[in-house]
């Protein structure tokens, strides 16, 4: 037990020497962690109260001093309005992706580990899903279920399973031929412990790297469905809402749009620099 | 070779059918029936019924479903919109070649650009170009492509004044939309390009190549960027598929009548039938150009001609 911790540690330390190797992945995870400190510790930077507070005589005011990011249509602070819509748009991300990595895994682990008749059904409704480009399987969710916080989760979740049905599929597929997997088998280990211990973990590398490029995604989706007006509703702060109410004010106040969206583009290249990083150090075969 | 296009084609029909099953069962969700959405839960129970007869609404689930696939089979029907009382299809035809021209342009645009700087960047791996072009491409990738187009708008329309900021009237009107659309897929397609490229070049029969006295410029352009571009073309379905999406989107910000801004429309209305219609009316359309292209990869590559053309073997 203790020799395998070690191993673990020392497997983990290899990764880590590997990623911090890459520059701009170290830069992604930097970024990274200061946008998930700011949504942790939104209420520490500035309290909710300002994203609420209306100050008529500040209506639509430039980014100063007093507002670093400018006030919006209603005397909002624009700065509490953004650290706090922080809040949303990784959980909705994070949520999102690891939902749709446990209904993937799920059934891609089950149609690559069982093969056949499971396998057929499972790939032929996953080609049904395909079919439907993933924006419109989730406006239909949402045409369906009403625009919300919670809908706007299901429908994105559900346009990303299909993808993450058919990946978790093939890196099973090509774990579950090894020997060690047909070691088990010979020994009566249970399908599903087969499934847990020994396939899934070894296919863990590609996942980890989908799930975390699948954040970035999802972040994407979530404010592009709530820009036009499908997802999370004003006067929720949720970045996408934001640039949404920005679109009114165009031309008087351009900056309402510049700062939402620059933070929508660093939280999702923070996935996507920490993700394309640990597809070279979980994998160095995988290394260009 | 044609045993394998007929077998695609036939596996289309239970495809297709299933797709437009997922629509309709996932829409059917919608809570309420046409007579209420219509008319207000205040209105009379009479006029409510007689309004859910006139949309088919009294059947069962199945049966309906049943019907709408015979509408659509027999006379190309999708229903009528809850809102106008007029046949969606209409709506549809009338905004779809906007769509599709965005979509195709900007695919157009995407599998240009991104496909030729994917060659360039694996070509010269390791190079500053590289790292900019590998970069670039990490950026584009997470930059959303509404806000993109927001930018662009902001800068083209509103300060210099060059383009037109909304509507769909002329090739003019499209250029800001497909620069939107077109970055995000494209900086996809270059990161593709580059890996299927890099690998492609440490293959054996590169080295045999080389080892043969061919040229530098020979090997990339005749041996190595044939087969680097087959996993590329695999992709150009689900690229169009992005770029369809990245227009529903992009029409909400240059106000261009097509399907997108119908569909948000109709969904603001609760207007489920035109919801539907467009969305299955997009999905089979995705779904034929996802056929076609695995179709034509059959023809493009030679190793998947062969496996068909005795007896005609499943692909895993």
């Amino acid at each position: 037990m203790a020799r395998e911790k070690e191993k673990r540690n020392s497997q983990a330390a290899e990764i880590w020497r590997r990623f911090r190797k890459n520059r701009t992945a170290v830069i992604g995870l930097v970024i990274l962690i200061l946008i998930v400190g700011m949504a942790l510790f939104a209420d520490l930077i500035v309290p909710y109260s300002k994203c609420i507070e209306q100050v008529g005589a500040d209506r639509l005011q430039g980014p100063s001093l007093e507002h670093f990011f400018g006030t919006d249509e209603l005397g909002r602070d624009l700065f509490a309005r953004v650290v706090h819509g922080s809040r949303y748009s990784l959980f909705i991300g994070v949520a999102t992706s690891l939902m749709a990595l446990v209904i993937g895994a799920i059934l891609g682990a089950s149609a690559g580990y069982f093969g056949g008749m499971v396998d057929n059904i499972i790939c032929r409704i996953v080609d049904i899903f395909l079919c439907v480009p993933p924006i419109l399987l989730s406006l239909a969710v949402v045409a369906a279920l009403g625009s919300n916080m919670q809908n706007l989760i299901i429908a994105i979740t559900v346009s990303c399973i299909p993808g993450n049905v058919r990946l978790i599929r093939s890196v099973v597929l090509t774990v579950a031929e090894q020997e060690y997997v047909e070691a088990a088998k010979s020994y009566g280990t249970s399908n599903a412990r087969i499934i847990f211990r020994y396939v899934l973990p070894n296919a863990m590398g590609p996942i980890i790297v989908n799930t975390t490029m699948a954040i970035s995604d999802m972040i994407l989706s979530a404010a592009g469905l709530s820009f036009i007006g499908m997802g999370i509703q004003p006067p929720s702060p949720e970045w996408g809402a934001l640039l949404s109410n920005a679109q009114t004010y165009l031309f008087s106040a351009p900056y309402m749009l510049v700062f939402p969206g620059i933070f929508i583009v660093l939280s999702s290249l923070a996935f996507n620099l920490v993700g394309d990083g640990l597809t070279d150090a979980l994998d160095p075969k995988l290394k260009d | 070779m044609s045993r394998y296009v007929i077998k695609r084609l036939l596996y289309m029909i239970p495809v297709l059918l299933g797709v437009a099953f997922l629509v309709f069962t996932i829409l059917s969700l919608t809570p309420g029936d046409p007579g209420t959405i219509i008319l207000g839960i205040t209105a009379d129970p009479e006029d409510i019924a007689a309004l859910n007869a006139e949309f088919g609404y009294d059947q069962p689930f199945l049966i309906r479903f049943f019907n709408y696939i015979k509408d659509i089979v027999l006379h190309f029907d999708l229903g009528n919109s809850y809102q106008s009382r007029q046949p969606v299809i209409d709506d549809i035809m009338a905004r779809f070649p906007n769509t599709l021209t965005l979509a195709v342009l900007s695919m157009a645009v995407s599998s240009i650009i991104g496909i030729s700087l994917g060659i360039f960047s694996a070509v010269r791996q390791y190079s500053v170009a590289d790292h900019i072009c590998v970069v670039v491409a990490l950026v584009f990738a997470s930059i959303p492509g509404f806000w993109l187009g927001l930018m662009l708008l902001l800068l083209f329309s509103l300060r210099l004044g060059w383009l037109p900021s909304f509507g769909a009237s002329s090739l003019k009107h499209f250029i800001l939309p497909t620069l939107t659309v077109s970055m995000t897929s494209a900086a996809g397609l270059l990161r593709l390009t580059r890996s299927a490229m890099l690998e492609t070049i440490r293959q054996e029969y590169i080295r045999t190549a080389k080892a043969k006295g061919a040229s530098g410029r020979r090997i990339i352009w005749k041996h190595a960027l044939r087969n680097a571009l087959l996993p590329v073309v695999t992709t150009l379905g689900t690229s169009f598929g992005a770029s369809l999406g990245g227009a529903i989107i992009a029409e909400t910000v240059f106000a261009m009548p097509g399907m997108g801004t119908l569909i948000t429309t109709a969904i603001r209305q609760k207007d489920i039938p035109m919801v539907m219609g467009a969305t299955l009316f997009l999905a089979v359309l995705f779904s034929l150009v996802i056929l076609v292209v695995d179709i034509l990869y059959a023809f493009i590559d030679p190793r998947i001609r062969v496996k068909y053309q005795n007896g005609g073997k499943k692909r895993g």
